[in-house]
């Protein structure tokens, strides 16, 4: 078995508290649950707009000052809204769960596989 | 062909299949192919001097398996993938060849293991060039450098790609599997349209001088053959190489004695490859009788290719039938390279006010020679010679090719020269 993410871009920012996000929580929702049954779900979470978003960077190794940038890293186009942990027996598995996340056919999904950390 | 010729036909025959096996084996096609390598290169050295053995493919399956556990030995991250290839594995001593062959599986799973090195390197999760770049390498066994000339990219790019195919296969795990049945159509249209590509830059390659590329032209055809033998029920399998084999029987006439390029309307038909258009007539009508009455884009092109190898001159081709076949592939495939080609046959058809009427409802060809050079045609057909002139112009400035160039150039010399 393999774990991705899949990482779930739209094209503008995601207010998930409000409509018409809120209209397709029930979708995710649905995703998820059957997700979960099936053991495939690892984990997943919604993201507040990238305006929420502090970007960080020390400066001059570790130890340096801390500086922060209100907003986020890239600015771009697409917007990263929220992310499914998916774990499979390889990436034609993957895919098929991907594409029945919503924002498949809101946005876009990137599938990435997780690179194991060795200690 | 002399023994060295016999020697790497062979290697180029077997190691695919080694490689198949090999691969599902250990569960790593990266590792196969390096192992495969290696073995080739023991063979190169060992088979002149031993002769070729009775099963060549046994001999190299068992060296290349080794090399395959020496190489997983090596790398102690893949510790996992090694316990899989022991269990599978041979304790065989390296003089012990001949038992080792002898102990190997029978090879009925041959064909799934084939199939499944091909639907792996062509698998829609890789780009175009790397399911290119690797079927050339995995399935035809083409070197490095080879593709990389074959493609006019440095030989770096090259090497890059396909290593970065290699290990997207393994860190993504790409299955090394048969698609499942609902699958299987768009999966099969992957794995032809990449041997179409390998055949349609063999037969008019970007850049560059030769105006055909002999070696990858046979190399598509031979990737064909493979998948023609491999899924003999598949009716786009056998139209392809039906395709192929029409098509390259026309190569030689395609350029005269000082190397430059000849349309098929002034080709010498005598130069044809008789052979090849038997051979391919041959396959299509065994296409037509699988495909249960719809023709797949592929059988008609084959339908085309084979209308155009059987008619005795330009003047007395069938281009009625042809322009239907062409309103057939249109109907299925919304392409206007398709909408180009009938229009030249309309022209043939019904004359070129006819033709340069269709050409001009055509969207989406504002940059391509041919595209201007055709409607040159018309126009200077109807006498309208300067407007010919103006519109080879453009053909010659957007001709992708220095010999598309040279050949336009000439034509425009000739209509420059009617102007007065």
């Amino acid at each position: 078995m393999a774990l991705y993410v899949a990482l779930c871009y739209y094209d503008r920012d995601q207010y998930w508290d409000s409509p018409p996000e809120m209209e397709f929580s029930p979708e995710y929702m649905e995703f998820a649950r059957r997700a979960t049954e099936a053991g495939v779900m690892r984990g997943g979470e919604a993201l507040h707009p990238v305006t929420m978003s502090t970007t960080i960077t020390v400066s001059g190794g570790k130890g340096g000052d801390v500086l922060l940038v209100d907003g986020p890293y890239a600015e771009a186009k697409e917007v990263l809204g929220g992310y499914f942990l998916l774990e499979a027996a390889d990436l034609d598995e993957a895919i098929a769960w991907a594409a029945q996340i919503p924002a498949a056919w809101r946005g876009k999904i990137e599938l990435r596989p997780i690179a194991p950390v060795h200690a | 062909m002399d023994a060295t010729d016999t020697l790497v036909e062979v290697l180029k025959g077997e190691g695919p299949r080694v490689l198949a096996t090999l691969a599902r084996t250990i569960g790593d096609l990266a590792v196969a192919e390096d192992a495969l390598s290696e073995a080739t290169i023991t063979a190169l050295d060992a088979w002149p001097k031993t002769g070729i053995p009775d099963n060549p493919r046994a001999w190299l399956a068992v060296v290349a398996r080794r090399k395959a556990l020496d190489l997983l030995r090596r790398e102690s991250a893949r510790a996992a993938k090694e316990t899989a290839a022991f269990r599978w594995g041979t304790g065989a001593a390296p003089d012990q060849i001949e038992e080792a062959i002898e102990a190997m599986e029978p090879e009925t799973s041959l064909r799934d293991d084939m199939l499944r090195l091909i639907f792996t390197c062509c698998h829609p999760a890789l780009s175009r060039e790397a399911q290119v770049a690797l079927s050339l390498r995995t399935l035809a066994r083409l070197e490095v450098p080879a593709i990389a000339r074959a493609f006019l990219v440095p030989e770096a790019t090259m090497a890059k790609r396909l290593v970065r195919a290699r290990a997207k296969i393994t860190t993504a795990r790409i299955p090394y599997a048969i698609p499942s049945d609902t699958e299987l159509p768009g999966r099969l249209a992957a794995v032809l349209a990449v041997v179409y590509l390998i055949a349609t830059e063999a037969h008019a390659p970007t850049g560059g001088d030769a105006v055909a590329r002999v070696d990858l032209e046979a190399e598509a055809i031979r990737l064909a053959r493979l998948l023609a033998d491999l899924m003999p029920d598949e009716p786009e399998a056998l139209s392809l190489l039906a395709l192929l084999l029409l098509t390259s029987a026309r190569t030689s006439a395609r350029t005269d004695a000082d190397g430059n390029p000849v349309t098929l309307a002034d080709q010498d038909r005598t130069r044809w490859n008789r052979a090849a258009i038997a051979e391919g007539s041959a396959w299509l009508s065994e296409a037509v009788a699988r495909s249960g009455g719809v023709a797949g884009p592929y059988q008609i092109q084959a339908h085309l290719a084979a209308a155009h190898s059987t008619a005795p001159s330009w003047q007395e081709t069938d281009w009625d039938r042809i322009v239907g076949l062409y309103d057939l592939l249109g109907s299925i495939t919304a392409n206007p390279v398709v909408a180009l080609n009938r229009a030249v046959a309309v022209t043939e058809r019904d004359g070129p006010a006819a033709g340069l009427a269709a050409l001009k409802t055509i969207v989406g060809l504002e940059y391509s020679h041919l595209w201007h050079a055709a409607l040159a045609d018309n126009l200077r057909r109807l006498g309208h010679t300067s407007e010919a002139a103006g519109e080879l112009h453009s053909a010659v400035t957007l001709a992708p090719s220095e010999v598309e160039q040279r050949l336009l150039q000439s034509r425009l010399r000739t209509v420059r020269s009617e102007l007065g």
